[in-house]
């Protein structure tokens, strides 16, 4: 069995140990465009800000490649895909054959044209670990930054030039930045947090000129009039699915390749995992994209397990960011900010003043999503609430406090995760669920 | 593989787990030293939680899961697991970004904020039991062969 997987980050980490979870024998190659082996991609902020060398850099032990038998091509852009005769090309020419395809590729920096961006030397995305080299390398030039878009990448990358004292603007059309997975007071924190830190946040505005002469910039102008003066301009609007190699492959792509429970696509033996994808959502059904880290290494090991002839199911993604910013942890997950709030039972705490905040959202006695901004301690408990689907309406005006645990569950539940089998299951004694 | 495995009912909420484990991860694994005198003391690895004055206890710890959420989401690589089992954090690669905290739906994974590194249970390299077994005074918790759940 010849395996070919397309990309090299977490989706692919995930396939590869699925695959030999299962299959010792297979040949495993993964193409990637890259010309880092595995990274954590996340950490290119961290990077940049000087807060870890590039030897940390490195998502893998050193012999992954080599213990699990993969060979591993670098710098090798894939530009084709023929389904029919099961052959990916490579650009150069090679062809490689395969029997079960994964493609893992992650996505690409959408980038809107811009008047006066064309011929700038200074406009940069920010989702590769040489995206952030070359800002590192030109950093001691580097003064002021307007940074475009206020989701996690750019901030990421507003935290990583901080650190190396840059002075920095940030420009979000939203009426705040983080808008895919805060709701307002939390964003209104992080946001608070960052003018302390001396970083402007402009919202509901958007940079419609890049101004300068010839490849210098010299500032960007706002749909608003006001000018802001800058020299390098990094724009984080968002990424797309990178998946234009698979045009006329007959492969399904919608606002990511589309993929069934098993992560395989309406090509027999083509398969999609990570932010390319677009799998079903754990609570409504629908698939959609979601460019999640652990959703991606799950989705990864489903595909990679399912190649090797495995049985395993995707239980739906499931948002969840741990996001800290100027040094005020974040982490959310689920549902956050219901479109149709009137379905939903909303708990919150806040303590702005202290960067304090938790937000419960409910539906039909389950738990649908949480906010921690602060003490984010055991939130992953949480995440466990909502996977399992566990009705917390025993417990339900319990949820915020801040020392919440297994204590206030029902019995059986935290037997069943803790207790040795076959002793103290609680099934013959009454659950008791304590506190009311 | 062996995991820890806890007892409710026999639990008393004396905390000499915490302890136990505090002084294992310390530099001179000596309690008294570690908790008057070390620098960066470290945090515990398990979790004793108390209703109601103690009338309910028991002490929580790291599943060492066959698919470990930790690991799933660990953006640095810090997670592993080794070819016994174990579910390590590499103290060095971590970066503190909470992502094992997320994910971990034992809420088996600390904030050592000190340092600004996750922390959670080894199951104590240097000994044939886990301190916290060891200390317990009432055989609240066991370690033997047995599944993650």
């Amino acid at each position: 069995m010849n395996y070919v997987i397309i990309g090299n980050s977490v989706a692919a980490v995930g396939a590869i140990r699925g695959i030999r979870s299962i299959d010792q024998q297979g040949n495993i190659t993964v193409i990637s465009r890259e010309r880092h082996a595995a990274y954590g991609r996340p950490l290119i902020s961290y990077l940049l800000g000087g807060l870890i060398t590039e030897k940390r850099m490195s998502y893998l032990p050193e012999d992954f490649y080599e213990k699990n038998r993969v060979n591993l091509l670098l710098n090798a852009e894939v530009v084709g895909v023929d389904t029919g005769s099961r052959k990916v090309t490579i650009a150069g020419g090679d062809v490689i054959a395969y029997d079960r395809l994964l493609v893992a590729t992650g996505g690409d920096p959408f980038v809107p044209p811009i008047e006066g961006m064309a011929g700038k030397d200074r406009i940069f995305t920010f989702t590769t670990w040489d995206d952030a080299a070359k800002l590192k390398g030109i950093a001691d030039d580097i003064e002021q930054v307007v940074v475009i878009g206020g989701g996690l990448i750019g901030l990421k990358a507003a935290e990583g030039l901080h650190l190396l004292n840059k002075k920095i603007t940030i420009v979000e059309l939203a009426d705040r930045i983080l808008s895919a997975a805060f709701d307002r007071p939390a964003g209104r924190v992080v946001a608070k947090k960052m003018k302390a830190n001396g970083i402007d946040v402009i919202t509901e505005d958007t940079v419609v000129k890049i101004e300068g002469d010839g490849a210098a910039i010299t500032g960007v102008t706002l749909k608003s009039g006001d000018f802001i003066p800058c020299d390098t301009v990094i724009v984080a609007i968002g990424v797309r699915p990178a998946a234009g190699f698979l045009k006329g492959s007959g492969v399904e792509v919608n606002r990511g390749i589309v993929v069934d429970d098993r992560m395989e696509t309406n090509v027999k033996g083509v398969f999609a995992a990570g932010d390319v994808a677009e799998a079903r959502d754990f609570f409504s059904g629908v698939k959609n994209p979601m460019p999640i880290w652990p959703d991606a290494y799950i989705q990864g090991d489903i595909a990679g397990v399912t190649m090797a002839g495995g049985e395993k199911v995707y239980d739906g993604g499931l948002a969840m960011n741990s996001i800290e910013l100027f040094k005020v942890s974040t982490i959310s997950m689920g549902i956050t900010n219901p479109v149709e709030p009137k379905e939903y039972e909303i708990l919150t705490y806040q303590d702005l003043e202290n960067y304090q905040y938790r937000k419960i959202v409910l539906k039909d006695g389950l738990l649908a999503g949480a906010v921690l901004v602060g003490a984010v301690d055991r939130a992953g408990i949480f995440a466990g609430l909502i996977r399992d689907r566990i009705d917390v309406t025993p417990f339900k005006d319990q949820l915020l406090a801040p020392g919440f645990g297994f204590v206030n569950l029902p019995r059986e539940i935290r037997s069943a995760l803790f207790a040795p089998a076959g002793k103290v299951a609680g099934a013959d004694k009454p659950a008791r669920a304590v506190g009311h | 593989m062996k995991r820890i495995y806890m007892i409710e009912d026999v639990c008393i909420g004396c905390h000499l787990c915490e302890v136990a484990c505090i002084t294992e991860h310390s530099q001179s694994k000596n309690p008294v030293k570690a908790f008057l005198h070390e620098e960066n003391r470290p945090i515990s690895r398990c979790t004793v939680e108390e209703w109601d004055g103690g009338i309910i206890s028991f002490s929580t710890t790291c599943r060492h899961c066959d698919e470990p959420d930790c690991l799933r989401a660990c953006i640095s690589g810090a997670i592993q697991k080794n070819d016994k089992g174990v579910v390590r954090i590499d103290t060095e690669q971590c970066v503190g970004c909470w992502s094992c905290v997320m994910a971990c739906p034992y809420g088996a994974v600390q904030r050592n904020l000190e340092k600004k590194k996750a922390n959670k249970c080894d199951l104590c390299p240097d000994r044939t039991s886990p301190a916290c077994v060891d200390a317990c005074p009432n055989r609240a918790l066991v370690y033997k062969e047995g599944s993650q759940k």
